[in-house]
């Protein structure tokens, strides 16, 4: 007869089998769909390039070499790839300023919905995902048409007498952020909101009866507690934005390019699928090695509340 | 001691709460009046509704009254926002900081009225003393008990040595035992610190043996204002009457009124005097109300008498319910004394016997 001990020992093996079992599709899928094509990209980027596009089954490491560094045509002297560090630091620029501004903008949002009755909340939450329901090329022509020479801003200035020249806004890295900003908003807002609604205002009114003043509160009590909901927000938002292409192809008119159009480049008129390939993957390490990075200063101090 | 008016640490002038517009319109307060003196231990009781935590809420700063003023030591501080007032609240729930240490939490107040460091630290150490939590200081407040929770609340709000302590239920999450030795801790606190206390509850009898004075509560309006004696033995309406201890009410005519002293006729044609609380003046028909334990019930003839319905031992003192001759029902509370106890069995008949103070003529 088994003991008791072993009885115990015999649930846990059930149970961890469970657990992958369960986990099993999820698992799949991310094999297949996530780390398989992932890997072609990484063989893909050791390859020669083919002279109509595609690859040569030869091993080169030149895609890799013209990441940061540029061939002379002439000489075949190496120096530095300052037009992709351009483009790099330009991206880099747009996702962060991006992700602050979805975080000035999403935080008192998601703080007003969550401070509103129950029943009114779920209609400001409806609301907000509202922008998903249209298509995202459509969405950045919507911006397109507010923002451009002849559109609804300039438009409405020149006829209030305020400006004789439209503003041009339209190409400009400026109409990039606002593309961004309007499209991942949301994606700011819905992690803010269910860190916030999770949040206990008797805190807040503790605060208050402590002498904290308004923005003390805010700075001391409210954004600690909800610091999981502005990492998630920052993450959800900065990743898309540091991989946008349809935003700045359309919004940025090709002239203020982002590290996807520069892949994209590479893959279409480029024909030097391996330098695309070397590419994503180099923008793809620098993304994680910023959200370990992240990630692992705010982990230490995350609580759980609730 | 009651009659000697100290420093008034509050005072409330005609406060009116109401929540909600137009139809939805509800009085939490209606026009209440109290001055509650400087060191004492004011307790708002009431059943749950009654605008106790409303007024209490109005002190702290959390809500503004729709009318009226409220003074701390002569100064109106009813527009003021709370971070303004010097008055701290122990919540009901605690509402510690979770993501803050237990010391942390207790120099938070300090630490924002700006104090410098070596003296907040100092402070800290002397309220940890006080609540005797010095061993748990590094903790967060969420790896500690209910009750150690219950005292780190106590300490921060006491760590800015505020004039007023409002207190808000913050006994009733607690066990049995740990609110008896909370009760005491309380109290023991209240004397070191000399702070003025404002302790709401529901709790009568945490009310009636913590109290320095009481505020009886209901339905917006304060009732009676007075120590735990004087509401306990001349409740001034029947509600307070009902609401503080057990008490029998027996309907009667009055027959004559001679300065606080009534005659009065029970239905049962028994004849009985009655003390009139002050400033009301019966007509006709009254109330007469009267503690169980100002009763006696006899084998024999008494003022009243019924049948034997049950009989409860409570240890310290049994429990007599008597179904009158009228058939109201009366409870008679004896205390257990060795030796001279008189026991009763169910469906035997008894006599009440009323004390000359026994009963009182309360208004409605």
């Amino acid at each position: 007869m088994a003991t008791a001990a072993e009885i115990e020992k015999q649930a846990e093996a059930r149970e961890i089998r469970t657990r992958w079992y369960l986990s099993a599709p999820a698992l799949i899928i991310i094999l297949l769909a996530a780390s398989g094509p992932l890997l072609i990209v990484l063989l893909y980027s050791f390859l020669t390039p083919g002279p109509y596009g595609d690859v040569q089954w030869k091993f080169s490491t030149e895609g890799w070499v013209s990441v940061f560094l540029e061939r002379d045509i002439f000489d075949d002297t190496l120096s530095f790839a300052s037009a992709h560090l351009t483009i790099f630091w330009r991206s880099l620029k747009l996702a962060l300023m991006a992700t602050v501004a979805t975080l000035v903008f999403g935080f008192p949002t998601a703080y007003f919905i969550a401070t509103r009755s129950e029943r009114t909340r779920d209609i400001w939450l409806f609301l907000i995902t509202i922008p998903f329901w249209t298509n995202l090329l459509i969405r950045t022509f919507a911006v397109l048409q507010v923002i451009r020479n002849e559109g609804l801003i300039n438009t409405a200035l020149i006829n209030l007498g305020i400006i004789d020249q439209p503003i041009q806004m339209l190409y400009t890295d400026f109409a990039i952020m606002v593309g961004m900003v309007y499209v991942y908003l949301p994606l700011m807002v819905l992690p803010l909101y269910a860190s916030m609604e999770k949040l206990d205002f008797r805190l807040v009114e503790a605060g208050y009866d402590l002498y904290a003043t308004r923005w003390q509160v805010l700075k001391r009590i409210i954004f600690p507690l909800v610091r999981p909901g502005v990492v998630a927000g920052s993450i959800l938002v900065f990743i898309p934005a540091i991989g946008a292409y349809v935003t700045p192809s359309v919004l940025g008119g090709g002239k203020n390019m982002m590290f996807a159009n520069l892949i994209e480049l590479q893959f279409g008129q480029g024909r030097n699928w391996p330098l695309g390939a070397a590419l994503s993957i180099t923008v793809m390490a620098i993304v994680m090695m910023a959200l370990l990075v992240y990630v692992r200063n705010t982990a230490g101090s995350e609580v759980r509340h609730g | 001691m009651p009659d000697t008016p100290g420093k008034n640490a509050i005072e409330v002038r005609g406060v009116r709460k109401v929540f909600g517009t137009g139809e939805a319109q509800v009085a939490a307060l209606d026009t209440v009046s109290v001055s509650i003196r400087e060191n004492e231990f004011f307790t708002l009781l009431g059943p749950s509704g009654c605008g106790k935590t409303t007024l209490l809420r109005l002190i702290a700063g959390f809500d503004f009254p729709s009318e009226g003023e409220i003074l701390l030591y002569g100064s109106d501080i009813a527009p003021l926002p709370p971070f303004k007032r010097p008055v701290n609240t122990v919540f009901q729930s605690y509402a510690l900081f979770p993501h803050m240490t237990v010391a942390e939490n207790i120099g938070f107040g300090l630490e924002m009225l700006g104090k410098p460091r070596a003296e907040i630290d100092a402070r800290v150490a002397e309220m940890l003393k006080l609540v005797r939590m010095e061993k748990l200081a590094k903790r967060r407040t969420s790896q500690i008990s209910g009750g150690q929770q219950q005292r780190v609340a106590l300490a921060r709000a006491l760590a800015p040595q505020p004039k007023v302590l409002l207190l808000d239920e913050p006994l009733s999450a607690l066990d049995y035992k740990l609110r008896k030795e909370m009760q005491i801790e309380l109290k023991r606190l209240q004397h070191e610190t000399g702070i003025t206390f404002i302790f709401v509850t529901h709790d009568q009898e945490e009310a009636l043996t913590m109290s320095d004075r009481i505020a009886v509560m209901s339905s917006g309006k304060i009732l009676q204002v007075g120590s735990a004696r004087e509401i306990y033995d001349r409740p001034a309406v029947r509600f307070v009457a009902d609401f503080i201890g057990e008490t029998n009410f027996l309907d009667a005519s009055i027959d004559s009124i001679d300065g606080g002293k009534a005659k009065v006729t029970l239905k049962s044609g028994a004849t009985i005097s009655a003390t009139v609380a002050d400033g009301f003046k019966p007509d006709g028909d009254a109330t007469v109300v009267i503690r169980p334990e100002h009763a006696k019930a006899v084998k024999g003839k008494g003022d009243i008498s019924g049948l034997v319905e049950n009989v409860v031992y409570f240890g310290t003192d049994t429990h007599v319910h008597v179904r009158l001759d009228d058939g109201e029902a009366f409870t008679v509370r004896q205390q257990n004394t060795r030796g001279a106890m008189v026991e009763f069995e169910r469906g035997e008949r008894v006599g009440i016997v009323l004390g000359d103070d026994a009963a009182q003529i309360l208004k409605d």
